[in-house]
């Protein structure tokens, strides 16, 4: 964010200092001997040089990265250190959340279930940030970070439960695919309207600021196109002034559906919202894992530390379409899509390292791929075989204890149903 | 119109198509029951509802030099292709995506028609219309009345799509009409196919008062009837009764005219009774004469809508009728809705009034 050419000071926001660094030039024109005004609103120099800022007024933020596109690491120094278990896990996870992707996919295609969203291209974001969390912070999550549902450690099992919403969905079948959830895992239930996960995340990062010894982050999953609802301004807003624990990671894969980012917002991205609503903020290569370990690492740290939020803004491409509803080549190139999926694959660029380092093999990468389609179909088939759950789960927990007036309503279902049982699905769903 | 059909490389046509698909697998909820009568005469052409919206769209396009067209993904014709080639057509100062903020839609618009423009804003979904409560609600419809006509901004038109689709969950099957009647100073309209959605898209459009216009979205590609060529309109206020009958009355809007339709030949080849089936399209203001007569010749009303049973627009109906019609009524007035639970995705064939149902609910009414 630093000011261009000859601008009155300088402002450096950086997780390594984490007090402000003020370098205020002593100017010829600034005012009242140099003296900050002293509104309430504003603590600034006075100077008689009119100048409107616009976007070129600020060099873009830079994108933080640790490996090249060989898979190569370009500074020794930003090496994280990761063991070398963990370092597997985290690409074994990405893989198999791409061999899920492309099962699930498919199993939408042929009926199987009514809905699919892919991941392909942001693998690197999800597992690395999830990689850097501890297992006693809490999600918010949008819908696109299916692999910080696997990192955390809920099964292919759950989720293909929850696709099918079968009587082993966690959500009981009420929620379209995709909308996970695990109360075990520390991953809120996640709910299709975007952005509202933004504000409530401050909340929870502000309960658990308030309790004693608390060793909890709040991490805030929110693409680009969600970044222009009204919620999630006020969500920045309130983790600013209220002193909220809370890492908001925002997934900028250049679209929003059909829209590009590039009619989702001017100026420098989302990034560069932070240090205007006083947020520590950092731009990652979202497609190098280990700049996004080390982004989310470093700003869990802060966040905990200091009580205070943390943006981390993730580039990326969003290879897949955006759902099984859409056809992204009604709006981009197959060349941009190939651009992205050639060089700039996360998963590539991660097996590259793992290669580099002997921690991984084509032979182990051939076995686990193999592995992982094996496990996905597997639990597919056994999906498939189990009933939904029993209807009267419809009725259940609306409300913590039913009200009459919904329990006049099951019995009325229910009696409905005795007379009209053969019209309705009743042999997929539990009974008595 | 042709092309429009082509293009089938779409978004979210197989989120309608794959409903077609579940149709096999589940019990299907209703069986449409195209228009036979034509609000005006002349050439027709044969289009689904998506068709007629684009139409409608079209030529307001086309002789409203102040109207423009926006909404999320609206630029390349929006999920429901609804918009589709008005881009090409008008450009992109015409038709165009905003960033995705549904206050910021519906603020913008109605910014729009207070400068003398006429607005046609998209909600992708009216489950995410919500954000927008707020400027609709407050703003859009009171404006007119806080400023004693100094301003308003009746030229803003809010479509969004609406209701059951066999699979859109909790959030993206949403009937939110029962919010929008409470708000005075708004009109609130849902189509029941491609002829209705046509004319009183456009009745919408050219009304001086904000409008918000739910489209049934099952309807956009299952339901298809020969639309006229001509620009036309369909009057707001006004329900159309649909089949007559004396043994009682039922009234729905969107897809669940096409429900009662069933439940009206049901109740004819199986009890031997003719209803009255009216089509509200109206939800604010609504047609109290039409219903309320209707009422008095058959002494018995089902109302039946996909939102949750309390606070539903059939209570207010409910109301009015037990008012206006108290002495010819043979039996309390009936009411089949979704149950008072959020929509819940695998269980939709059990929360949906669907046919059985409302027949059951039918034949409880005429044997009161
Ligand atoms: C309030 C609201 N408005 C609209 C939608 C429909 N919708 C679902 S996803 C989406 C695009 C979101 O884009 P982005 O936030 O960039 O996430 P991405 O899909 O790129 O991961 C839209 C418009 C919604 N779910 N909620
Ligand atoms: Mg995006």
């Amino acid at each position: 964010m630093a000011l261009r050419n000859g601008v009155s000071f300088l402002r450096l926001l950086t997780l390594r200092q984490s007090a402000r660094l003020l370098t205020t030039h002593t100017r010829p024109e600034l005012q009242n001997g140099g003296k900050l005004a002293e509104f309430p609103g504003a603590k600034a120099p006075y100077v008689t040089e009119m100048r409107f800022l616009d976007e070129t007024s600020y060099d873009p933020i830079p994108i933080y990265r640790v490996l090249d596109n060989s898979g190569e690491v370009i500074d020794r120094n930003e090496e994280p250190n990761i063991d070398n278990d963990s370092l597997v896990n985290i690409y074994k996870t990405m893989a198999q959340l791409s061999q899920m992707d492309k099962i699930l996919y498919e199993s939408q295609r042929q009926g199987r279930i009514s809905f699919y969203m892919t991941n392909y291209g942001e693998e690197g974001v999800q597992v690395g940030s999830a990689a850097a969390l501890q297992p006693q912070d809490l999600v918010f999550a949008q819908y696109r970070e299916v692999g910080v549902i696997l990192y955390r450690g809920m099964t292919v099992t759950e989720l293909v439960n929850q696709c099918y919403g079968n009587h082993e969905d966690p959500g009981k079948g009420r929620a379209m695919p995709v909308h996970y959830g695990s109360k075990q895992h520390n991953i809120v239930s996640i709910s299709s309207p975007l952005a509202t996960q933004m504000p409530q995340a401050v909340g929870a990062a502000y309960a658990f600021k308030r309790q004693a010894n608390n060793d909890r982050i709040v991490i805030c999953y929110f693409g680009e196109g969600a970044a222009s609802e009204g919620d999630a301004f006020a969500a920045l807003n309130f983790a600013a002034t209220l002193d909220a624990p809370v890492v908001f990671l925002c997934r900028n894969n250049g679209y929003a559906i059909s829209t590009p980012s590039s009619e989702q917002y001017r100026g420098d991205g989302i990034a560069a919202r932070g240090p205007a609503l006083g947020i520590t903020t950092l731009r990652v290569d979202g497609t190098d894992t280990l700049a996004v370990y080390n982004a989310v690492k470093k700003a869990r740290a802060f966040a905990l530390e200091n009580n205070k939020p943390v943006l981390v803004e993730a580039m990326n491409y969003r290879v897949g379409h955006h759902s099984t509803s859409d056809d992204s080549t009604a709006y981009r190139s197959v060349e941009e899509i190939e651009k992205w999926t050639k060089d700039e694959s996360p998963i590539q660029k991660l097996k590259l390292y793992l290669e580099r380092k002997g921690l991984w093999s084509d032979e182990e990468d051939k076995a686990w791929l193999k592995e992982s389609r094996d496990n996905v179909v597997k639990t597919m088939q056994d999906a498939e075989k189990k009933q939904k759950p029993h209807w009267k789960e419809m009725l259940e927990e609306v409300y913590h204890d039913m009200p009459p007036r919904l329990q006049k309503q099951m019995q009325q279902m229910e009696q409905h149903l005795k007379k009209y049982k053969e019209h309705y699905p009743l042999n997929q769903y539990q009974s008595d | 119109m042709s092309g429009l059909v082509t293009n089938g490389s779409v978004l979210l046509t197989r989120f309608v198509s794959r409903f077609n698909g579940c149709t096999k697998r589940l019990s299907s909820h209703f069986t449409y029951f195209p228009d036979n009568g034509k609000p005006v005469e002349g050439e027709t052409t044969k289009m689904n509802m998506m068709q007629a919206i684009n139409n409608a769209l079209d030529i307001t396009l086309k002789t409203d030099d102040s109207a423009v067209l926006f909404g999320e993904d609206v630029a390349f014709g929006g999920v429901f292709r609804c918009a589709l080639g008005l881009q090409d057509k008008y450009g992109k100062e015409r038709v165009f995506n905003t960033p995705l903020c549904e206050q910021g839609i519906a603020g913008f618009g109605i910014g729009l028609a207070t400068a003398g423009a006429t607005a046609i804003a998209e909600i992708q979904f009216a489950d995410y219309i919500f954000p927008a409560f707020d400027q609709l609600v407050n703003e859009a419809a009171k404006a007119r009345y806080r400023s004693a006509s100094q301003f308003e901004c009746g030229a803003l038109t809010v479509r969004a799509p609406c209701g059951a689709v066999g699979h859109g969950g909790l959030y993206h099957s949403q009937s939110p009409e029962a919010f929008f009647s409470h708000a005075p100073g708004l009109k609130v309209v849902v189509p029941r196919g491609p002829i209705s959605a046509k004319g009183l898209l456009l009745s919408c459009i050219r009304e001086r008062d904000p409008c918000v216009f739910l489209e049934p979205k099952i309807l956009y590609r299952s339901a298809t009837e020969e639309v006229p060529d001509v620009d036309y309109t369909i009057p707001l206020g006004k329900a159309q009764v649909l089949r007559e009958g004396d043994a009682a009355t039922l009234v729905g809007w969107g897809t669940q005219v096409h429900v009662l339709l069933e439940v009206a030949e049901m109740a004819g080849t199986n009890l031997g009774l003719a209803c009255d089936v009216i089509d509200l399209q109206s939800i604010l203001p609504w047609d109290e004469e039409t219903v309320c007569n209707s009422v008095k010749k058959t002494g018995r009303a089902l109302i039946a809508h996909e939102a949750p049973l309390t606070s539903g627009f059939g209570a207010e109906l409910a109301a009015t009728i037990q008012e206006e019609c108290f002495l010819h009524l043979e039996a309390p007035v009936a009411r089949v809705a979704g149950w008072d639970t959020p929509f819940p995705h695998v269980f939709e064939p059990f929360y949906l009034p669907d046919k059985w149902r409302c027949y059951q609910a039918l034949v409880d009414l005429v044997r009161y």
